[in-house]
């Protein structure tokens, strides 16, 4: 507990090496007990193959016989800076959902594109997701370079056409590494068989990553979880989204728009006087305002964007398409409404980020729209670059999540 | 009542500042240590808990023992047993300690895991959780398993418990150069050498080592897959 994890996903194309990268790298970091790989070289073994690292994560039988990770995973390492947590995330289109379930929970991406292939149909639709998601920091690998000999040129080609793509996003990597997982050449300690490559290996480039701080200086925004009645105190019970609460501080509840006073914080076995961003409290209030579930505690110092228009961009993953003017629901923090897209301005193939359509009618499976959401009752939300809780939602049919998307 | 299901007791306890207002479920094998029965009817004193103990009687008197095969033993008397308690109280929710770095299966898992209602665990069809926005209602025959310490990892729950002062059963602590790492029931788990006697002692230990923890845990062994299988038919 006293060192955080930096959260990692793999993303890339099927085939292209995420899991055997990974395995590698825990082989390499000193990362794996014995027990673990006596255990994958039989496993291996019994598929009549070599010890294959990519089984380390790979535990599903399925996944193991058909070689090829069907659903998220994850592992650890440290380096001498910090401890890790890895997410590998499935590369095949069918499993998008396992990716973005993977990848939501990361701090910076990992981007595995194999030579001689180059980039593929999911290297750009996960690169577009990873985006979309708000993950700003990214590191891509360019794999299977004992495929180009080690040679200069095919990875520097390779290079200049996922900048491009990049670009296009507005991400900006902080490495491009030519890299042989196999071997392990670059991961860990650089390469003699490319002497030409002048960059970091892959560890000194995730140790090079800067992990997100606590939104403490943005306004207070604290979503309501449930209320609870102990010892006769009606206990207000949540996680500080962002800013720092204090005791004694005015309050704006919304979106009621009543003002209170917090009395006292409370956690078990502590008495605080402040909270900050990410922590989970009680709040005691001066006065009985009728606070519930999915109500939002704002400084009241500060404006609130209390909404019930509000243009986002959504992606799709359900295969019953999403209609314009559907009744559907919408969470945000704590907050649960109804709420139809009343306007789809453009459809993005988040492969490529073409645009399909404008002004179109509905969204397919694994699209991106430009919309306009219209909520029945309004909500408090921010833009998503500016307070991330109130910034993004999930979209429910029928209790299942079949897109998600962020406020622009 | 290993330590992640005492670290996941506190960390409940402190969500509902002090007092649990649920049922408290322990899963009786009947072949549980000693230590671990006290331990829980001392605890469920202590903490005021609301405690439903669980037990396969019928597969018990009948025999089934880990000797007889591990997979029909765990299955049996954990799995089923749960599924009782389940249908009897007909909770619609548990909280488990599972955490993903224990078990590759276990590292696949949701925060929020729906289980349908033949106790199926459909990896292969799991919902999508992006952020804290979890999946949290269900069509009435189902029930949810939810993970809270799923990213959690062996060394995370040490040095909670060290921080917050958490009782934990003794058999973790060295005993004439033993210890247990992972508990459960009595004949399928094997200590580890070790002299780690104290909570900081054990910290250091799992820093430098390179034995796995459920490596004294006969149920991950019996075949590359068991626990797949254990747990697609709604093992924990």
């Amino acid at each position: 507990m006293e060192k955080r994890y930096f959260r990692l996903v793999l993303s890339g194309h099927i085939d292209h090496g995420k899991s055997t990268l990974l395995g590698r790298l825990l082989f390499e970091t000193n990362s794996l007990p014995k027990q673990k790989i006596s255990e994958i070289k039989t496993a291996s073994r019994a598929l009549g193959r070599d010890m294959d690292f990519a089984f380390l994560t790979d535990q599903l039988k399925e996944e193991r016989e058909n070689q090829m990770t069907l659903d998220t995973a994850q592992a650890f390492f440290r380096s001498r800076a910090r401890n890790y947590a890895i997410i590998d995330a499935p590369g095949h289109v069918e499993l998008i959902k396992n990716m973005i379930t993977g990848a939501s929970q990361a701090q910076a991406a990992i981007l595995v594109i194999a030579l001689p292939e180059g980039m593929q149909e999911q290297t750009l639709r996960h690169a577009s997701l990873i985006g979309l998601l708000g993950i700003k920091q990214l590191i891509v690998i360019l794999n299977k370079m004992d495929l180009a000999d080690y040679k200069k040129q095919p990875f520097k080609e390779a290079r200049g056409k996922i900048l491009d793509f990049l670009a296009g996003l507005n991400i900006k990597p902080a490495a491009v590494i030519p890299v042989c997982a196999r071997n392990g050449a670059n991961l860990s300690r650089k390469s003699s068989l490319m002497r030409w490559y002048k960059g970091p290996c892959l560890l000194r480039a995730l140790n090079s990553l800067r992990l997100k701080k606590p939104g403490n200086k943005k306004p207070l925004r604290f979503p309501v979880q449930d209320i609870y009645e102990i010892n006769g105190e009606r206990i207000v019970a949540g996680k500080v989204a962002s800013g720092v609460l204090r005791c004694g501080q005015r309050i704006l509840l919304l979106p009621a728009l009543l003002e209170a006073r917090i009395s006292a914080i409370k956690i078990f076995g502590e008495s605080p006087k402040k909270a900050e961003a990410g922590k989970n409290i009680g709040i005691i209030l001066n006065k009985p305002l009728p606070v519930k579930r999915g109500d939002i505690l704002a400084d009241k110092a500060f404006g609130i964007r209390l909404s019930d228009r509000f243009t986002g961009e959504v992606f799709w993953w359900s295969q019953e398409p999403l209609r314009i003017n559907e009744r559907i629901a919408l969470r945000c923090a704590s907050q649960q409404v109804h709420c139809v897209i009343e306007k789809i301005e453009k459809r993005i193939d988040s492969s490529s980020l073409k645009i399909i359509e404008k002004d179109a009618a509905g969204l397919g499976i694994n699209e991106i729209g430009i919309v306009v959401i219209k909520t029945e009752t309004p909500i408090a939300v921010e833009k998503f670059d500016f307070i991330e809780d109130l910034g993004r939602f999930i979209l429910e049919r029928n209790f299942n999540p079949e897109g998600a998307g962020i406020i622009t | 009542m290993g330590k992640d299901s005492t670290t996941l007791l506190w960390i409940t306890r402190k969500a509902f500042f002090g007092q649990i207002p649920f049922p408290v479920i322990h899963i009786d094998t009947g072949f549980k240590f000693q230590e671990i029965y006290a331990f829980r009817d001392r605890y469920t004193q202590e903490w005021g808990l609301d405690l439903v103990i669980s037990h396969n009687a019928a597969a018990f008197r009948a025999g089934v023992h880990p000797e007889k095969g591990k997979f029909r033993c765990c299955h049996a008397l954990k799995t089923e047993a749960l599924k009782n308690c389940i249908a009897s109280y007909k909770f619609k929710a548990l909280l488990l300690a599972i955490r993903r770095d224990e078990h590759g299966i276990r590292a696949k898992e949701r925060y929020f895991s729906p289980r349908d209602n033949g106790f199926k665990w459909n990896y292969q069809k799991q919902p999508v959780e992006l952020w804290d926005l979890y999946q949290a209602k269900l069509n009435s025959e189902e029930h949810f398993r939810i993970h809270p310490l799923l990213h959690w990892t062996e060394l995370d729950t040490w040095k909670y418990i060290q921080r917050e002062k958490i009782p934990v059963v003794p058999l973790y602590f060295a005993k004439n150069g033993l210890r247990y790492r992972s508990i459960g029931c009595q004949a399928c788990c094997s200590p580890v050498n070790s002299r780690a006697d104290t909570i900081r002692k054990i910290i250091s230990e799992l820093e430098n080592t390179d034995i796995a923890e459920r490596s004294g845990r006969a149920q991950d062994k019996e075949d590359a897959y068991t626990m797949q299988k254990l747990r697609s038919l709604g093992y924990m």
